[in-house]
């Protein structure tokens, strides 16, 4: 069955109300923008978002938030949209700070099979308390549970019909994590190409991951978002 | 006190900064006065690692500007020649795993025994704390700029944090328009008066205690 897909409504039928999703990007670097605004016109709520950011004020995940469709953030820098602090601060969302680093291998560690791992980071912080400390070698680690998800909508540079990927630039940061932590995994691209097209060296992300492609519809330019 | 205007300052502190490193070594540089430290590199086997996935950063040209190649504080970079991406795991694995050589941060506050404050003020929201925590404890070394004092006057350079700590490890050097600080053992010692500043004016505004 192809998975291949033109319409962002049926790319994204699989996300419920309640539903766990990870969303790709640094800001609206590698963010799905075209999934980001297809969600924003389905009927979902109580949505728990895993991204490094919320977007910006009214701008990608930004435009989620506010139609009070997140029930909770998982991130690590929700400073970059000021609306999140005045939600947080009424009351109307649940927010989980994580450590940047921390954020990305407890998706590595959930798309590979893992419970969780110790680190060092957050050790003897406010953002270590009430996590298990360990010493191991005379070193004090935290554990962190490990994350999945039911859906993660990500983007790449291009895919093949298969559903390999390949990226571009800094917009890979956290998508290539999030591919492989998810039950379902949605994402778009700038371009589709046939199967023996990318070069096998270059691929990051294989097809057995990716369960629905789609062309982008929004893009990020200079100028801002634009639609294509 | 210094008459220089905020800007000024920050270059000041980044100038000297850049002074301190010597290649070959791969440096993360944070958001605020770090990233002016770029402007006063010029050895050719420094490398600027980037937490959002990128080894071998450099400036932009306005008309090369590629809205997705971005550093840290979401700014337009460049791509060196030899570099790298990766995602985000692989990019903190280098940071955690003690294999970027130095890390130059901001902060808030730094106590006297190099600890430093530098993701979240008591009273607001915590919002946010991106790779610091981590640079914090992976980084080989850690370089701290920030203005000496506050803008109320008081003392950045305290006998204890009062804002959040972002690790229990001390940092390595402290760079302010005022003075340059080492940390030794646990204790900061003054190793450079600033162009201009005197010893008493560094005693008057620091809080912490420190050798001389």
């Amino acid at each position: 069955m192809s998975k291949i897909t033109n319409s962002i409504q049926d790319a994204l039928s699989c996300v419920e109300s309640g539903n766990t999703v990870l969303v790709g990007g640094f800001g609206l670097v590698g963010a799905p923008l075209s999934l980001i605004e297809g969600l924003t016109e389905k009927d979902v709520k109580d949505l728990t978002i895993v991204s490094n950011n919320l977007g910006e004020s009214g701008k990608g995940l930004g435009i989620l938030l506010n139609q009070n469709k997140i029930k909770k953030g998982i991130g690590s820098y929700f400073t970059s949209n000021r609306d999140v602090g005045d939600k947080y601060q009424k009351g109307e969302i649940e927010l989980e700070l994580l450590p940047q680093g921390t954020l990305a291998e407890s998706l590595r560690a959930g798309g590979a099979g893992l419970g969780g791992y110790y680190t060092t980071t957050g050790a003897g912080t406010d953002l270590g308390k009430g996590k298990e400390e360990r010493e191991i070698d005379g070193v004090t680690y935290i554990f962190e549970k490990a994350i999945r998800a039911d859906v993660a909508l990500i983007r790449a540079h291009k895919a093949d019909t298969l559903g390999n990927l390949v990226y571009y630039k800094t917009a890979r940061n956290f998508n290539p994590l999030m591919a492989t932590a998810a039950k379902k995994v949605i994402v778009e691209v700038d371009e589709i190409v046939q199967p023996g097209e990318l070069n096998p060296e270059e691929i990051v992300t294989p097809f057995l991951y990716v369960d629905v492609i789609i062309e982008a519809q929004q893009v990020l330019t200079k100028e801002g978002v634009v639609n294509r | 006190m210094t008459k220089t205007s905020k800007t000024d300052m920050q270059h000041v502190i980044a100038k000297r900064v850049a002074q301190e490193l010597e290649g070959p070594c791969v440096v993360n540089l944070g958001i605020g006065i770090p990233t002016l430290v770029a402007e006063y590199l010029d050895a050719e086997d420094i490398y600027l690692h980037t937490e959002n996935g990128l080894l071998g950063v450099t400036d932009v040209e306005a008309e090369e500007i590629d809205p997705n190649l971005v550093n840290a504080g979401k700014l337009p970079v460049g791509e060196a020649i030899g570099a790298s991406y990766f995602n985000s795991s692989d990019s903190f694995a280098m940071i955690r795993g003690g294999h970027v050589d130095v890390a130059i941060l901001g902060a808030l506050q730094v106590d006297q025994t190099g600890v430093i404050a530098n993701w979240a003020v008591p009273g607001k929201n915590i919002m946010g704390v991106g790779g610091a925590m981590d640079l914090l404890v992976g980084a080989k070394k850690v370089f701290v700029t920030m203005s000496h004092t506050s803008k109320d006057g008081s003392s950045k350079l305290l006998k204890e944090c009062t804002y959040p700590i972002t690790s229990t490890r001390s940092v390595d050097m402290i760079f302010t328009e005022l003075a340059v600080f080492e940390v030794v053992d646990k204790q900061l010692k003054l190793v450079e008066l600033m162009p201009g500043v005197t010893i008493e004016e560094v005693r008057e505004k620091t809080e912490a205690n420190f050798a001389e």
